[in-house]
């Protein structure tokens, strides 16, 4: 067995390693932004009982999660020129991303919405009030403790598919490891750096899902 | 759109037949790591539990993508060389792997206590009473959380095209490097991945469903 | 289904404060109110009685329009409640017409359905800050005064998770209040309640009744609660009024065999 690994090799790149990480970093806080908010629109024009946009919403989103991101990626990098809208490959990115994400988000916070109980929707129907305060007042807050573990996978699991956006050259970690090995002929130490700067940042994060939760229960009241 | 499949047709259901390949493989490697990774999480040797967590935690806490790197540039380095349509579904069927061991883990553990007790009292031996009692009823518990997690493995085949398999993504990729009709050719892949996914897979799935239940007269 | 037959609305003199037309109310086969006609007047207490499905909880989830209607219309203080007037005849009511027409009435419910996010103040305040748009000292001052008097100003600031089903239910009555309605429902607020502190609840609904002008429409299980507050006991069987009568007369000298059946029973299980 060749069993070649070179310290110097490693504290060489680590460096441009961990500048890439922020990017990294920054792809997935910013998709996940993008997810959270239109996850929410899609679970909301759910519910609004106007049967056609329901339905077509509804496949929609049946159609974003059973596909690939990664050809996602690629559709839409690829497409915006065909039809005359150039995207740098940040923004086609980050529209993938966060639209693959909120379809998943939205099923998310749709759970989260059915889990309030219906005796809370009778209090604000007999208090009169409006179904926007309903929602921002009562449901939504109640919806969040429910909603959090899922949105928590859902941050993780954009965070470990951000090296696809390296298919369309977004400097990335994924990206600049392979940019590494095409210079200097080393795969080993790049690639497991990766997957060892990975693991470090997605394995604390289960703890920290858990711990949110407790917080938002407890501020709450709940 | 009619020439286009006219002309692409054939190596697009190439493709397709690749990416199925890659599908059913995975799905086996992924089905037998997460027996053996469930089962190992539960097992009384410290040395099989400790093996099953690092695997799920390394394949769970990384990527696809970075897995199916290390698997087709690394491991070659380390002195095993894989082809790489090997390398692909062999990436896929780990990933997934990792994930179904936690699905194989909760299942056996939410079979009811009084089932492993009514074994037990039966003097059956531990591997007898697993597969006997256990393990026909936890399978009834997974299989819905397995149909999501196959969907998911129909999409993480789509990656095996970056080391050059030549599945439904690479000669979509190809297609559009050639001819730059980008909307059709990624388009129809992902049609082609939702019909898979919405019609193939589900209803078997379903169906798997319906055998399991029937199987253990709930019906 | 035609609705020229109902009045666009009620004479203004002497008109009931609720006015049940005809109401009908089915679940597809079921049916749950069958043409049911019910007056209830100003500053009346009414408590509704009856065996399980016998659509009794129906007729206050109507009212507060919880439950849509299949049939008949409802009217309250003349105005038809679930239709409304447009170019000189009834439609189905909008929900600007709902909201206009539901500030006038108030319900607390089996299982309180406090808002478990807020403490007893905040649950009583949310109304009159969010829907009647009243500032956050006018709705605490007034908030404070209704926890005072059902006794649970010394819990203001706590949640409903640490308050008993009985603090909780008067809550509840403070938080229904505070919407200052004209009518209050009560749904068997005392059903889910520990037996020891239904008292407290019932203490606080014979305070309500003797010292405030409010109609009040309560479905209840406890018919020595019932006679003694109610100015008419009204008894459902299988959707319609089986009998109705002043309490004393209705508990001493029932006239229908039905209703000396379910009378019987309920002793019997007492």
């Amino acid at each position: 067995m060749i069993f070649d690994w070179k310290w110097d090799f490693v504290w060489a790149i680590l460096p441009r390693l961990l500048g890439a990480t922020l990017n990294t970093l920054m792809a997935a806080g910013i998709g996940y932004a993008i997810a959270l908010v239109l996850g929410l629109a899609f679970a909301l024009s759910q519910r609004t009982g106007w049967r056609l946009v329901t339905s077509m919403v509804r496949e929609m989103l049946e159609f974003i999660r059973s596909t690939p991101l990664v050809v996602q990626i690629f559709f839409i990098f690829y497409v915006g020129p065909q039809i005359g809208v150039t995207l740098s490959p940040w923004v086609a990115g980050m529209i993938a991303i966060g639209l693959h994400y909120s379809a998943y988000l939205s099923e998310v916070y749709r759970a989260g919405i059915e889990a309030v109980p219906k005796g809370q929707w009778e209090a604000c129907r007999a208090l009169n009030m409006s179904t926007r305060d309903t929602y921002r007042r009562i449901v939504l807050p109640q919806a969040l403790p429910h909603a959090i573990p899922g949105m928590g996978n859902y941050l993780v699991g954009i965070f470990k598919d951000t090296p696809m956006l390296s298919v369309i050259g977004v400097t990335e970690l994924m990206q600049t490891a392979n940019a590494i090995g095409s210079e200097t002929y080393r795969f080993l130490e790049p690639y497991t750096l990766v997957g060892v700067i990975f693991l470090a940042l997605s394995l604390p994060t289960a703890g920290l899902i858990r711990l949110l939760e407790r917080q938002v229960r407890r501020k709450l009241g709940l | 759109m009619w020439d286009f499949l006219q002309t692409y047709g054939l190596r697009l259901s190439e493709g397709t037949l690749v990416t199925a390949a890659q599908f059913a493989l995975a799905s086996l490697v992924a089905c037998l790591a997460a027996l053996s990774a469930g089962l190992g999480r539960l097992s009384r040797h410290w040395l099989v539990r400790n093996f099953a967590v690092i695997y799920i935690e390394i394949f769970r806490g990384t990527s696809l993508l970075v897995q199916l790197y290390w698997i087709f540039f690394v491991l070659p380095l380390l002195g095993l060389s894989l082809p790489k349509f090997t390398a692909g579904f062999l990436s896929v069927g780990l990933n997934v792997g990792a994930y179904g061991a936690e699905i194989v883990r909760g299942a056996i553990l939410a079979v009811p206590r009084g089932q492993w007790e009514a074994a037990y009292a039966l003097s059956m031996s531990p591997a007898k009473r697993m597969r006997r009692i256990i393990l026909p009823q936890a399978v009834a518990l997974m299989l819905p959380p397995w149909g999501n997690l196959m969907i998911e493995l129909l999409k993480g085949t789509a990656l095996v095209a970056l080391i050059a398999v030549s599945d439904l993504m690479f000669v979509a990729k190809q297609i559009n490097g050639a001819t730059f009709r980008s909307a059709e050719a990624f388009g129809t892949a992902l049609i082609v991945y939702y019909l898979l996914a919405r019609f193939l897979i589900t209803p078997a799935m379903r169906g798997l469903e319906r055998v399991m239940a029937r199987r253990l007269g709930k019906v | 289904m035609d609705l020229s037959a109902y009045p666009l609305e009620l004479p203004k003199d002497d008109c009931p404060m609720v006015r049940f037309m005809n109401v009908t109310k089915s679940y597809g086969a079921l049916v749950v109110l069958d043409n049911l006609n019910l007056d209830i007047q100003r500053g009346e207490m009414v408590s509704v009685i009856g065996p399980s499905g016998s659509g009794k909880t129906t007729v206050l989830r109507m009212l507060m329009t919880l439950e849509t209607i299949n049939g008949g219309v409802i009217y309250v203080d003349g105005q038809p409640l679930t239709h409304m007037a447009r170019n000189g005849r009834l439609v189905p009511a909008d929900e600007a017409h709902l909201r206009r027409m539901r500030a006038s009435i108030g319900m607390c419910f089996q299982h309180f359905n406090l808002f478990p996010h807020m403490t007893a103040l905040e649950n009583c305040m949310e109304g009159p800050v969010q829907v009647l748009g009243l500032s956050k000292a006018e709705a605490r001052a007034r908030s404070e005064e209704l926890l005072a008097m059902v006794g649970m100003i010394e819990k203001k600031d706590q949640h409903p998770s640490r308050l008993s089903g009985g603090q909780q239910q008067r809550v509840a009555i403070a938080r229904a209040l505070a919407m200052r309605p004209r009518i209050m429902l009560f749904d068997e607020v005392t059903s889910a309640l520990d037996p020891e502190v239904i008292g407290e609840v019932t203490q606080v609904i014979r305070r309500l009744v003797a010292e405030h002008d409010l109609t009040m429409l309560m479905v209840t299980h406890q018919m020595g609660f019932a006679r003694d507050i109610s100015d008419r006991i009204c008894f459902f069987y299988r959707g319609q009024i089986e009998e109705q009568g002043p309490p004393e007369q209705f508990f001493t000298n029932p006239q229908r065999e039905r209703t000396k059946q379910f009378l019987r029973a309920v002793k019997d299980a007492d």
